[in-house]
Protein backbone atom coordinates (compact mmCIF):
# COMPACT_ATOMS: atom_id res chain seq x y z
CA UNK A 1 0.00 0.00 0.00
CA UNK A 2 1.75 3.27 -1.39
CA UNK A 3 0.10 5.45 1.77
CA UNK A 4 -2.32 5.15 4.39
CA UNK A 5 -4.64 6.95 6.70
CA UNK A 6 -2.24 7.25 9.50
CA UNK A 7 -0.56 10.16 7.11
CA UNK A 8 -3.81 11.88 7.59
CA UNK A 9 -3.57 13.81 10.83
CA UNK A 10 0.60 13.93 10.59
CA UNK A 11 2.68 14.27 7.80
CA UNK A 12 5.52 12.39 7.23
CA UNK A 13 8.83 14.18 7.51
CA UNK A 14 9.92 13.86 4.07
CA UNK A 15 6.96 16.05 3.04
CA UNK A 16 8.81 18.81 4.98
CA UNK A 17 11.74 17.87 3.41
CA UNK A 18 10.23 17.86 -0.41
CA UNK A 19 8.66 21.53 0.28
CA UNK A 20 12.48 22.72 1.52
CA UNK A 21 13.89 21.25 -1.45
CA UNK A 22 11.04 23.34 -3.51
CA UNK A 23 11.81 26.38 -2.23
CA UNK A 24 15.60 25.82 -2.63
CA UNK A 25 14.82 25.12 -6.34
CA UNK A 26 12.57 28.04 -6.80
CA UNK A 27 15.10 30.50 -5.14
CA UNK A 28 17.90 29.53 -7.03
CA UNK A 29 16.17 29.84 -9.95
CA UNK A 30 15.31 33.75 -8.80
CA UNK A 31 18.75 34.40 -7.80
CA UNK A 32 19.99 33.26 -11.48
CA UNK A 33 16.90 34.99 -12.32
CA UNK A 34 18.10 38.44 -10.83
CA UNK A 35 22.02 37.59 -11.30
CA UNK A 36 20.86 37.64 -15.52
CA UNK A 37 18.96 41.54 -14.74
CA UNK A 38 22.24 42.54 -12.99
CA UNK A 39 24.28 40.96 -15.95
CA UNK A 40 22.03 43.15 -18.42
CA UNK A 41 22.63 46.10 -16.49
CA UNK A 42 26.21 46.02 -16.68
CA UNK A 43 26.30 45.30 -20.10
CA UNK A 44 23.73 48.46 -20.91
CA UNK A 45 25.58 50.50 -18.82
CA UNK A 46 29.62 49.32 -20.56
CA UNK A 47 28.47 47.90 -24.05
CA UNK A 48 28.41 51.97 -25.23
CA UNK A 49 31.86 52.54 -24.41
CA UNK A 50 32.62 49.23 -26.35
CA UNK A 51 30.72 49.59 -29.51
CA UNK A 52 31.91 51.88 -32.31
CA UNK A 53 28.75 54.27 -32.28
CA UNK A 54 27.84 52.81 -35.84
CA UNK A 55 26.95 49.69 -34.02
CA UNK A 56 24.98 51.98 -31.17
CA UNK A 57 21.95 51.50 -34.00
CA UNK A 58 22.10 47.60 -33.63
CA UNK A 59 22.36 47.50 -29.72
CA UNK A 60 19.26 49.88 -29.86
CA UNK A 61 17.32 47.47 -32.13
CA UNK A 62 17.80 44.41 -29.93
CA UNK A 63 16.47 46.71 -26.89
CA UNK A 64 13.54 47.19 -28.54
CA UNK A 65 13.36 43.25 -30.25
CA UNK A 66 14.02 42.59 -26.92
CA UNK A 67 10.95 44.79 -25.03
CA UNK A 68 8.47 43.52 -27.98
CA UNK A 69 9.54 40.04 -27.49
CA UNK A 70 9.14 40.03 -23.66
CA UNK A 71 6.20 41.48 -24.15
CA UNK A 72 4.55 39.14 -26.54
CA UNK A 73 6.27 36.40 -24.45
CA UNK A 74 4.31 37.08 -21.34
CA UNK A 75 0.58 36.61 -23.31
CA UNK A 76 1.49 33.83 -25.98
CA UNK A 77 4.33 32.40 -23.90
CA UNK A 78 2.92 32.82 -20.27
CA UNK A 79 -0.49 33.14 -21.16
CA UNK A 80 -1.17 30.46 -23.91
CA UNK A 81 -2.87 33.40 -25.79
CA UNK A 82 -1.43 32.97 -29.48
CA UNK A 83 -1.09 36.68 -30.79
CA UNK A 84 -0.23 38.25 -34.30
CA UNK A 85 -0.79 41.34 -33.51
CA UNK A 86 1.56 42.67 -31.30
CA UNK A 87 1.88 45.28 -33.69
CA UNK A 88 -1.54 46.74 -32.76
CA UNK A 89 0.27 47.64 -29.36
CA UNK A 90 3.25 48.65 -30.95
CA UNK A 91 1.90 51.01 -33.00
CA UNK A 92 -0.67 52.58 -30.39
CA UNK A 93 2.52 52.83 -28.21
CA UNK A 94 4.71 55.29 -30.83
CA UNK A 95 1.30 56.95 -32.15
CA UNK A 96 0.44 57.91 -28.99
CA UNK A 97 3.52 59.14 -28.06
CA UNK A 98 4.55 61.02 -31.34
CA UNK A 99 0.50 62.43 -31.36
CA UNK A 100 0.60 64.09 -27.81
CA UNK A 101 4.28 65.02 -28.07
CA UNK A 102 3.64 66.70 -32.14
CA UNK A 103 0.17 67.71 -31.50
CA UNK A 104 -0.12 68.50 -27.76
CA UNK A 105 3.24 69.51 -27.01
CA UNK A 106 3.55 67.06 -24.07
CA UNK A 107 6.96 64.96 -23.38
CA UNK A 108 7.28 61.51 -24.56
CA UNK A 109 7.83 60.44 -20.92
CA UNK A 110 4.39 61.09 -20.27
CA UNK A 111 2.99 60.32 -23.93
CA UNK A 112 4.74 56.76 -23.39
CA UNK A 113 2.77 56.29 -19.97
CA UNK A 114 -0.70 57.16 -21.57
CA UNK A 115 0.06 54.81 -24.50
CA UNK A 116 0.85 51.97 -22.12
CA UNK A 117 -2.62 52.54 -20.76
CA UNK A 118 -4.28 52.98 -23.88
CA UNK A 119 -2.44 49.86 -25.45
CA UNK A 120 -3.57 47.44 -22.03
CA UNK A 121 -6.83 48.98 -22.01
CA UNK A 122 -7.22 48.20 -25.88
CA UNK A 123 -6.02 45.23 -25.30
CA UNK A 124 -8.06 43.93 -23.02
CA UNK A 125 -10.91 45.06 -24.59
CA UNK A 126 -10.67 43.26 -27.33
CA UNK A 127 -9.37 40.31 -25.85
CA UNK A 128 -12.56 40.23 -23.65
CA UNK A 129 -15.01 40.32 -26.64
CA UNK A 130 -12.82 37.20 -27.67
CA UNK A 131 -12.06 35.45 -24.99
CA UNK A 132 -16.16 35.94 -23.71
CA UNK A 133 -17.40 34.24 -26.96
CA UNK A 134 -14.77 31.12 -27.12
CA UNK A 135 -12.50 32.71 -29.79
CA UNK A 136 -9.94 30.00 -28.91
CA UNK A 137 -6.06 29.13 -30.51
CA UNK A 138 -6.11 30.12 -34.62
CA UNK A 139 -9.36 31.94 -34.08
CA UNK A 140 -8.04 34.04 -31.15
CA UNK A 141 -4.88 34.42 -33.54
CA UNK A 142 -6.72 35.92 -36.39
CA UNK A 143 -8.63 38.11 -34.12
CA UNK A 144 -5.13 40.19 -33.08
CA UNK A 145 -4.13 39.93 -36.49
CA UNK A 146 -7.22 41.51 -37.48
CA UNK A 147 -6.91 44.36 -35.23
CA UNK A 148 -3.65 45.30 -36.13
CA UNK A 149 -4.48 45.46 -39.66
CA UNK A 150 -8.08 46.97 -38.62
CA UNK A 151 -5.68 49.98 -36.93
CA UNK A 152 -3.60 50.36 -39.41
CA UNK A 153 -5.87 50.80 -42.18
CA UNK A 154 -7.72 53.29 -39.55
CA UNK A 155 -4.14 55.26 -39.46
CA UNK A 156 -3.84 55.60 -43.04
CA UNK A 157 -7.41 57.29 -43.80
CA UNK A 158 -7.15 59.21 -40.16
CA UNK A 159 -6.28 62.85 -41.31
CA UNK A 160 -5.41 64.11 -37.61
CA UNK A 161 -2.96 60.93 -38.02
CA UNK A 162 -1.54 62.10 -40.63
CA UNK A 163 -2.46 59.50 -42.98
CA UNK A 164 0.24 57.66 -44.73
CA UNK A 165 2.91 60.36 -43.56
CA UNK A 166 2.62 59.38 -39.94
CA UNK A 167 4.90 61.47 -37.25
CA UNK A 168 8.41 63.01 -37.58
CA UNK A 169 9.78 64.22 -34.17
CA UNK A 170 10.60 67.79 -34.13
CA UNK A 171 14.23 67.88 -33.81
CA UNK A 172 16.13 70.09 -31.48
CA UNK A 173 19.30 70.73 -30.63
CA UNK A 174 21.50 68.86 -27.63
CA UNK A 175 20.63 66.44 -25.06
CA UNK A 176 16.74 67.40 -23.85
CA UNK A 177 16.35 64.78 -20.95
CA UNK A 178 12.94 66.62 -20.34
CA UNK A 179 11.68 65.52 -23.99
CA UNK A 180 13.65 62.25 -23.97
CA UNK A 181 15.99 63.75 -26.93
CA UNK A 182 19.54 63.54 -27.35
CA UNK A 183 22.28 63.98 -29.90
CA UNK A 184 22.65 61.71 -32.60
CA UNK A 185 24.88 59.18 -31.45
CA UNK A 186 24.17 59.41 -27.91
CA UNK A 187 24.47 56.50 -25.71
CA UNK A 188 21.60 57.79 -23.70
CA UNK A 189 19.70 56.22 -25.64
CA UNK A 190 20.96 52.73 -24.82
CA UNK A 191 21.44 53.37 -21.49
CA UNK A 192 17.41 54.42 -21.15
CA UNK A 193 16.29 51.62 -23.86
CA UNK A 194 18.35 48.84 -21.22
CA UNK A 195 16.77 50.92 -17.66
CA UNK A 196 13.60 50.25 -19.44
CA UNK A 197 14.42 46.68 -20.23
CA UNK A 198 15.90 45.95 -16.69
CA UNK A 199 12.50 47.12 -14.92
CA UNK A 200 10.14 45.57 -17.57
CA UNK A 201 12.10 42.16 -16.23
CA UNK A 202 12.08 42.83 -12.68
CA UNK A 203 8.38 43.48 -13.08
CA UNK A 204 8.14 40.26 -15.15
CA UNK A 205 9.96 38.14 -12.63
CA UNK A 206 8.40 39.55 -9.62
CA UNK A 207 4.91 38.99 -11.63
CA UNK A 208 5.58 35.54 -12.34
CA UNK A 209 6.50 34.65 -9.07
CA UNK A 210 3.15 35.99 -7.29
CA UNK A 211 0.46 34.17 -6.61
CA UNK A 212 -1.13 36.37 -9.53
CA UNK A 213 1.78 34.76 -12.30
CA UNK A 214 1.27 31.03 -10.62
CA UNK A 215 -2.70 31.42 -11.45
CA UNK A 216 -2.11 32.66 -14.79
CA UNK A 217 0.28 29.61 -15.63
CA UNK A 218 -2.15 27.33 -14.05
CA UNK A 219 -4.26 28.86 -16.88
CA UNK A 220 -2.67 28.73 -19.14
CA UNK A 221 -1.82 24.85 -18.61
CA UNK A 222 -5.30 23.84 -18.38
CA UNK A 223 -8.22 26.21 -18.51
CA UNK A 224 -10.98 24.16 -16.89
CA UNK A 225 -8.85 22.29 -14.45
CA UNK A 226 -7.96 26.29 -12.86
CA UNK A 227 -11.45 26.73 -12.82
CA UNK A 228 -12.26 23.66 -11.43
CA UNK A 229 -9.52 24.84 -8.16
CA UNK A 230 -11.73 28.02 -7.97
CA UNK A 231 -9.22 30.04 -10.25
CA UNK A 232 -11.36 33.05 -12.10
CA UNK A 233 -9.35 32.35 -15.48
CA UNK A 234 -10.50 35.10 -17.51
CA UNK A 235 -8.97 38.12 -15.29
CA UNK A 236 -5.88 36.27 -14.98
CA UNK A 237 -6.10 36.06 -18.83
CA UNK A 238 -6.80 39.77 -19.34
CA UNK A 239 -4.01 40.60 -16.77
CA UNK A 240 -1.55 38.88 -18.80
CA UNK A 241 -3.04 40.75 -22.02
CA UNK A 242 -2.49 44.24 -20.63
CA UNK A 243 0.70 43.40 -18.95
CA UNK A 244 1.58 42.40 -22.67
CA UNK A 245 0.19 45.30 -24.45
CA UNK A 246 1.70 47.64 -22.19
CA UNK A 247 5.31 46.40 -22.03
CA UNK A 248 5.34 46.30 -26.17
CA UNK A 249 3.76 49.76 -26.70
CA UNK A 250 6.83 50.85 -24.13
CA UNK A 251 8.68 49.03 -27.13
CA UNK A 252 6.77 51.78 -29.88
CA UNK A 253 7.55 54.51 -27.78
CA UNK A 254 11.38 53.28 -27.32
CA UNK A 255 11.44 53.01 -31.10
CA UNK A 256 9.83 56.54 -32.12
CA UNK A 257 12.24 58.24 -29.48
CA UNK A 258 15.02 56.29 -30.98
CA UNK A 259 14.07 56.77 -34.73
CA UNK A 260 12.09 60.04 -34.54
CA UNK A 261 9.86 58.72 -37.08
CA UNK A 262 6.93 56.82 -37.36
CA UNK A 263 4.64 56.01 -40.08
CA UNK A 264 1.35 53.23 -40.28
CA UNK A 265 3.22 50.84 -41.91
CA UNK A 266 6.96 50.79 -38.95
CA UNK A 267 4.05 50.80 -36.63
CA UNK A 268 1.26 48.48 -37.48
CA UNK A 269 2.69 46.55 -39.99
CA UNK A 270 2.58 43.06 -39.85
CA UNK A 271 6.07 42.39 -40.02
CA UNK A 272 6.34 44.31 -36.34
CA UNK A 273 4.48 41.11 -35.32
CA UNK A 274 6.27 38.70 -37.06
CA UNK A 275 9.30 40.48 -35.38
CA UNK A 276 7.93 39.93 -31.72
CA UNK A 277 7.25 36.36 -32.62
CA UNK A 278 10.52 35.45 -34.26
CA UNK A 279 12.38 36.60 -31.44
CA UNK A 280 10.29 35.11 -28.90
CA UNK A 281 10.49 31.76 -30.75
CA UNK A 282 13.94 32.09 -31.57
CA UNK A 283 14.96 32.54 -27.49
CA UNK A 284 12.37 30.04 -26.46
CA UNK A 285 8.07 30.91 -25.82
CA UNK A 286 7.43 30.54 -22.33
CA UNK A 287 10.49 31.20 -20.91
CA UNK A 288 11.54 34.40 -19.38
CA UNK A 289 14.85 34.88 -20.91
CA UNK A 290 13.88 33.54 -24.09
CA UNK A 291 13.14 36.46 -26.20
CA UNK A 292 15.80 38.66 -24.72
CA UNK A 293 18.35 36.28 -26.20
CA UNK A 294 15.91 35.64 -29.14
CA UNK A 295 16.65 39.21 -29.87
CA UNK A 296 20.58 39.54 -29.35
CA UNK A 297 20.17 37.15 -32.66
CA UNK A 298 16.97 38.30 -34.49
CA UNK A 299 17.36 41.84 -34.47
CA UNK A 300 21.14 41.98 -36.06
CA UNK A 301 20.34 39.29 -38.12
CA UNK A 302 18.44 41.11 -40.98
CA UNK A 303 21.13 43.78 -41.06
CA UNK A 304 24.45 41.55 -41.15
CA UNK A 305 23.16 39.58 -43.77
CA UNK A 306 22.03 42.97 -45.94
CA UNK A 307 25.50 44.22 -44.43
CA UNK A 308 27.15 40.51 -46.39
CA UNK A 309 25.47 40.60 -49.70
CA UNK A 310 25.98 44.49 -49.90
CA UNK A 311 29.79 43.84 -49.46
CA UNK A 312 30.61 40.58 -49.25
CA UNK A 313 34.04 38.72 -48.96
CA UNK A 314 35.75 38.18 -52.58
CA UNK A 315 34.73 34.22 -52.22
CA UNK A 316 30.69 35.18 -51.94
CA UNK A 317 31.27 37.97 -54.00
CA UNK A 318 28.72 36.16 -56.61
CA UNK A 319 26.07 37.59 -54.35
CA UNK A 320 26.47 41.28 -54.81
CA UNK A 321 23.98 43.22 -55.23
CA UNK A 322 21.26 40.24 -55.17
CA UNK A 323 18.42 42.46 -53.86
CA UNK A 324 15.97 40.00 -51.99
CA UNK A 325 18.60 37.60 -51.04
CA UNK A 326 18.89 38.80 -47.44
CA UNK A 327 15.51 38.25 -46.97
CA UNK A 328 15.57 34.53 -48.14
CA UNK A 329 18.18 34.05 -45.75
CA UNK A 330 17.00 35.60 -42.93
CA UNK A 331 13.89 33.31 -43.55
CA UNK A 332 16.26 30.03 -43.40
CA UNK A 333 17.93 30.80 -40.79
CA UNK A 334 14.48 31.05 -38.68
CA UNK A 335 12.88 28.04 -40.20
CA UNK A 336 15.87 26.44 -39.55
CA UNK A 337 15.31 27.44 -35.91
CA UNK A 338 12.54 25.89 -35.70
CA UNK A 339 12.92 23.06 -36.95
CA UNK A 340 16.18 22.01 -35.13
CA UNK A 341 14.88 24.09 -31.67
CA UNK A 342 11.33 23.80 -31.81
CA UNK A 343 11.49 25.03 -27.49
CA UNK A 344 14.05 27.84 -28.49
CA UNK A 345 17.54 27.95 -27.57
CA UNK A 346 16.27 28.62 -23.50
CA UNK A 347 13.66 26.71 -23.67
CA UNK A 348 15.79 23.60 -25.03
CA UNK A 349 18.83 24.33 -22.56
CA UNK A 350 15.78 23.94 -19.74
CA UNK A 351 14.49 21.10 -21.20
CA UNK A 352 18.34 19.72 -21.45
CA UNK A 353 19.07 20.79 -17.86
CA UNK A 354 15.78 19.11 -16.50
CA UNK A 355 16.87 16.09 -17.59
CA UNK B 1 -32.25 18.68 4.43
CA UNK B 2 -30.50 17.96 1.01
CA UNK B 3 -27.10 19.60 0.66
CA UNK B 4 -27.42 19.02 -2.84
CA UNK B 5 -30.66 18.94 -5.42
CA UNK B 6 -30.46 18.45 -9.17
CA UNK B 7 -34.26 18.34 -10.30
CA UNK B 8 -35.31 17.82 -13.98
CA UNK B 9 -31.61 18.70 -15.24
CA UNK B 10 -31.94 18.00 -19.00
CA UNK B 11 -28.95 19.30 -21.65
CA UNK B 12 -29.06 18.32 -25.28
CA UNK B 13 -26.15 18.77 -27.25
CA UNK B 14 -27.29 19.61 -31.35
CA UNK B 15 -29.27 16.56 -31.89
CA UNK B 16 -27.84 14.29 -28.68
CA UNK B 17 -29.72 14.55 -25.62
CA UNK B 18 -27.41 13.98 -22.63
CA UNK B 19 -29.46 14.11 -19.88
CA UNK B 20 -32.85 13.74 -19.58
CA UNK B 21 -35.16 15.00 -16.91
CA UNK B 22 -32.30 14.03 -14.03
CA UNK B 23 -33.39 14.33 -10.75
CA UNK B 24 -31.15 13.60 -7.70
CA UNK B 25 -30.40 14.64 -4.61
CA UNK B 26 -27.68 13.77 -2.04
CA UNK B 27 -27.63 14.50 1.69
CA UNK B 28 -25.56 16.15 3.98
CA UNK B 29 -21.96 13.61 4.48
CA UNK B 30 -23.96 10.94 2.35
CA UNK B 31 -22.02 9.08 -0.13
CA UNK B 32 -23.89 8.80 -3.38
CA UNK B 33 -22.38 6.27 -6.23
CA UNK B 34 -23.43 7.10 -9.85
CA UNK B 35 -23.11 3.96 -12.15
CA UNK B 36 -23.97 3.38 -15.73
CA UNK B 37 -22.14 2.44 -18.80
CA UNK B 38 -20.01 4.72 -20.96
CA UNK B 39 -22.26 7.26 -22.65
CA UNK B 40 -25.09 7.63 -19.50
CA UNK B 41 -24.17 11.53 -18.95
CA UNK B 42 -22.35 10.62 -15.92
CA UNK B 43 -19.59 13.48 -17.14
CA UNK B 44 -22.11 15.62 -18.23
CA UNK B 45 -24.35 15.23 -15.01
CA UNK B 46 -20.88 16.62 -13.47
CA UNK B 47 -20.32 18.92 -16.05
CA UNK B 48 -23.67 20.70 -15.94
CA UNK B 49 -24.00 21.09 -11.74
CA UNK B 50 -20.13 22.38 -11.53
CA UNK B 51 -20.87 24.64 -14.15
CA UNK B 52 -18.86 23.82 -17.20
CA UNK B 53 -21.63 23.61 -19.17
CA UNK B 54 -25.20 25.07 -18.77
CA UNK B 55 -28.31 22.77 -18.29
CA UNK B 56 -31.14 23.36 -20.96
CA UNK B 57 -33.52 22.88 -18.27
CA UNK B 58 -33.71 22.31 -14.20
CA UNK B 59 -32.01 23.55 -11.63
CA UNK B 60 -28.97 22.43 -9.51
CA UNK B 61 -29.40 23.92 -5.79
CA UNK B 62 -26.43 23.84 -3.07
CA UNK B 63 -27.89 24.32 0.31
CA UNK B 64 -30.99 25.21 -0.32
CA UNK B 65 -29.40 28.12 -2.97
CA UNK B 66 -30.09 27.69 -6.80
CA UNK B 67 -27.00 27.56 -8.13
CA UNK B 68 -27.56 26.91 -11.94
CA UNK B 69 -25.29 28.41 -14.57
CA UNK B 70 -23.18 29.39 -12.02
CA UNK B 71 -19.49 29.83 -13.32
CA UNK B 72 -17.05 26.79 -12.32
CA UNK B 73 -14.48 28.81 -10.36
CA UNK B 74 -17.81 30.13 -7.90
CA UNK B 75 -18.97 26.93 -7.05
CA UNK B 76 -15.50 25.69 -6.55
CA UNK B 77 -14.30 28.62 -3.87
CA UNK B 78 -17.69 27.61 -2.14
CA UNK B 79 -16.58 24.26 -2.06
CA UNK B 80 -18.26 22.29 -4.76
CA UNK B 81 -15.27 20.79 -5.92
CA UNK B 82 -14.64 17.69 -8.15
CA UNK B 83 -11.85 15.88 -10.42
CA UNK B 84 -11.82 14.70 -13.68
CA UNK B 85 -12.08 11.35 -15.46
CA UNK B 86 -9.06 11.95 -17.90
CA UNK B 87 -6.17 13.89 -15.39
CA UNK B 88 -5.87 17.63 -15.51
CA UNK B 89 -2.66 18.75 -14.28
CA UNK B 90 -0.93 22.08 -14.40
CA UNK B 91 1.73 19.87 -16.45
CA UNK B 92 4.69 22.70 -16.09
CA UNK B 93 4.43 23.39 -12.73
CA UNK B 94 5.42 21.05 -9.85
CA UNK B 95 3.42 18.62 -7.43
CA UNK B 96 3.37 20.73 -4.83
CA UNK B 97 2.70 23.89 -7.06
CA UNK B 98 -0.21 22.28 -8.28
CA UNK B 99 -1.70 21.79 -4.58
CA UNK B 100 -0.82 25.25 -3.47
CA UNK B 101 -2.02 27.11 -6.15
CA UNK B 102 -5.23 25.48 -4.79
CA UNK B 103 -4.99 26.77 -1.28
CA UNK B 104 -4.33 29.87 -2.23
CA UNK B 105 -7.20 30.18 -4.31
CA UNK B 106 -9.01 30.17 -1.07
CA UNK B 107 -7.43 32.78 -0.17
CA UNK B 108 -5.10 31.44 2.31
CA UNK B 109 -1.71 33.72 2.36
CA UNK B 110 0.78 33.82 2.55
CA UNK B 111 2.32 31.56 0.35
CA UNK B 112 4.52 29.76 2.99
CA UNK B 113 1.00 29.55 4.79
CA UNK B 114 -0.49 27.68 1.59
CA UNK B 115 2.92 25.38 0.89
CA UNK B 116 3.20 24.15 4.29
CA UNK B 117 -0.78 23.32 3.92
CA UNK B 118 0.08 22.02 0.46
CA UNK B 119 2.52 19.99 2.11
CA UNK B 120 0.04 18.49 4.68
CA UNK B 121 -2.15 17.52 1.98
CA UNK B 122 0.86 15.90 -0.34
CA UNK B 123 1.38 13.62 2.87
CA UNK B 124 -1.96 12.70 3.43
CA UNK B 125 -2.58 11.81 -0.11
CA UNK B 126 1.36 9.76 -0.09
CA UNK B 127 2.40 12.34 -2.64
CA UNK B 128 5.48 13.12 -0.61
CA UNK B 129 7.68 11.53 -2.61
CA UNK B 130 7.01 13.86 -5.59
CA UNK B 131 6.33 16.95 -4.37
CA UNK B 132 9.08 18.56 -6.73
CA UNK B 133 8.25 16.57 -9.65
CA UNK B 134 7.01 17.97 -12.72
CA UNK B 135 3.38 17.18 -12.93
CA UNK B 136 2.65 16.74 -16.57
CA UNK B 137 5.23 14.02 -16.13
CA UNK B 138 3.93 11.66 -13.61
CA UNK B 139 2.93 8.42 -13.68
CA UNK B 140 -1.12 7.85 -13.75
CA UNK B 141 -1.70 6.68 -10.44
CA UNK B 142 0.22 9.63 -9.33
CA UNK B 143 -1.45 12.20 -11.29
CA UNK B 144 -4.58 10.69 -10.61
CA UNK B 145 -4.00 11.40 -6.68
CA UNK B 146 -2.54 14.73 -7.59
CA UNK B 147 -6.15 14.89 -8.91
CA UNK B 148 -7.49 14.01 -5.60
CA UNK B 149 -5.00 16.02 -3.82
CA UNK B 150 -5.86 19.11 -5.70
CA UNK B 151 -9.84 18.61 -4.71
CA UNK B 152 -8.64 18.40 -1.13
CA UNK B 153 -6.51 21.35 -1.37
CA UNK B 154 -10.09 23.37 -2.00
CA UNK B 155 -11.13 22.52 1.49
CA UNK B 156 -14.36 20.63 -0.33
CA UNK B 157 -18.23 20.73 1.27
CA UNK B 158 -19.07 18.41 -1.59
CA UNK B 159 -16.83 16.08 -4.12
CA UNK B 160 -17.93 15.33 -6.76
CA UNK B 161 -15.42 12.46 -8.09
CA UNK B 162 -14.94 11.56 -11.44
CA UNK B 163 -13.62 7.68 -11.89
CA UNK B 164 -10.82 8.33 -9.36
CA UNK B 165 -10.19 4.89 -9.14
CA UNK B 166 -9.38 4.38 -12.96
CA UNK B 167 -6.38 2.98 -14.05
CA UNK B 168 -5.20 2.21 -10.78
CA UNK B 169 -4.11 -1.59 -10.00
CA UNK B 170 -5.89 -2.87 -7.16
CA UNK B 171 -2.78 -2.31 -4.53
CA UNK B 172 -2.94 1.72 -5.51
CA UNK B 173 -7.21 1.51 -5.05
CA UNK B 174 -7.09 0.96 -1.68
CA UNK B 175 -5.09 3.73 -0.19
CA UNK B 176 -7.59 5.89 -2.49
CA UNK B 177 -10.69 4.33 -0.75
CA UNK B 178 -8.89 4.55 2.44
CA UNK B 179 -8.77 8.27 1.83
CA UNK B 180 -12.12 8.55 1.11
CA UNK B 181 -13.49 6.99 3.81
CA UNK B 182 -11.53 9.24 6.26
CA UNK B 183 -12.66 12.33 4.22
CA UNK B 184 -16.16 11.15 5.31
CA UNK B 185 -15.59 10.42 8.54
CA UNK B 186 -12.64 12.60 10.27
CA UNK B 187 -14.11 15.71 7.60
CA UNK B 188 -17.64 15.06 6.89
CA UNK B 189 -17.36 15.74 3.06
CA UNK B 190 -20.07 14.54 1.16
CA UNK B 191 -19.32 13.01 -1.91
CA UNK B 192 -20.87 11.94 -5.48
CA UNK B 193 -18.65 9.73 -7.58
CA UNK B 194 -18.80 8.25 -10.74
CA UNK B 195 -17.10 4.67 -10.41
CA UNK B 196 -17.23 1.51 -13.13
CA UNK B 197 -15.48 -0.57 -9.97
CA UNK B 198 -18.55 -1.89 -8.05
CA UNK B 199 -16.35 -3.71 -5.15
CA UNK B 200 -15.40 0.08 -4.74
CA UNK B 201 -19.26 1.53 -5.11
CA UNK B 202 -20.33 -1.64 -2.77
CA UNK B 203 -17.98 -0.25 0.04
CA UNK B 204 -18.38 3.71 -0.34
CA UNK B 205 -21.83 4.32 -1.19
CA UNK B 206 -24.94 4.83 0.79
CA UNK B 207 -26.75 5.20 -1.95
CA UNK B 208 -26.53 4.68 -5.79
CA UNK B 209 -28.11 6.09 -9.10
CA UNK B 210 -27.74 4.27 -12.67
CA UNK B 211 -28.03 6.31 -15.62
CA UNK B 212 -28.59 5.30 -18.95
CA UNK B 213 -28.64 6.84 -21.87
CA UNK B 214 -29.22 10.35 -19.89
CA UNK B 215 -31.52 9.25 -17.53
CA UNK B 216 -31.74 7.72 -14.53
CA UNK B 217 -33.06 4.38 -14.79
CA UNK B 218 -32.66 3.30 -10.99
CA UNK B 219 -31.72 5.13 -7.34
CA UNK B 220 -31.52 3.39 -3.87
CA UNK B 221 -29.88 1.21 -1.80
CA UNK B 222 -26.98 0.22 -3.23
CA UNK B 223 -27.75 -4.09 -3.40
CA UNK B 224 -31.10 -3.26 -4.63
CA UNK B 225 -30.01 -1.14 -7.34
CA UNK B 226 -27.57 -3.71 -8.33
CA UNK B 227 -30.00 -6.77 -8.47
CA UNK B 228 -32.84 -4.43 -9.93
CA UNK B 229 -33.07 -6.20 -13.98
CA UNK B 230 -33.33 -3.05 -15.65
CA UNK B 231 -30.09 -2.52 -14.25
CA UNK B 232 -28.23 -5.68 -14.95
CA UNK B 233 -30.26 -5.37 -18.47
CA UNK B 234 -28.45 -1.84 -19.33
CA UNK B 235 -25.03 -3.24 -17.78
CA UNK B 236 -24.88 -7.10 -19.51
CA UNK B 237 -27.95 -7.00 -22.00
CA UNK B 238 -31.59 -7.54 -22.12
CA UNK B 239 -31.33 -11.60 -21.86
CA UNK B 240 -29.13 -11.58 -18.77
CA UNK B 241 -31.87 -8.41 -17.67
CA UNK B 242 -34.82 -10.90 -18.11
CA UNK B 243 -32.85 -13.55 -16.00
CA UNK B 244 -32.46 -11.01 -13.31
Amino acid sequence: MSFSTKTVRQPEPAAATGTLISRRVSSSNHTWNLVLVGAVLVLGIVLPFILPAAELGIAMRILIFALMGVGWNMMSGFGGMFSFGHAAFFGIGAYTTAFLLVEVGLTPWLGMIVGMVISAAAAVGISYLALRYQLRGAYYALSTFAFAEMLRLFVIGNESLNKTVGFTVPVMFGDNWGMFQFRAGSPVYFWIGTAMLVIVMLFCIWFLRSRAGRFSIATRDDELAASAVGIPTLRYKLTLVAISAAITALAGALYLQFYMFIDPDLAFGATVSNNAIITAVVGGVGTLWGPVLGAVIVAPLSDLVTELLRHPPEWLSFLEGLDGLDILVYAVVLIAFVLLLPKGIVGTFLGRRKK
Amino acid sequence: MALLEITGLSKSFRGLQALKNVTISVDEGEILGIIGSNGAGKTTLFNCITGAFAPDTGTVKLGGEDITGKKMHTLAQRGLVRTFQLMRPFGTLSTIDNVTIAVQSRGVRPESKARDEATMILARTGLDGWADATSGSLPTAVQKRLELARALAMNPHVLLLDEVLAGLVPSEREPVLELLESLRKNDGVTMVFIEHIMAAVRRLSDRVVMMDQGAVLAQGDVDEVLANPDVVAAYLGKEYGDAA
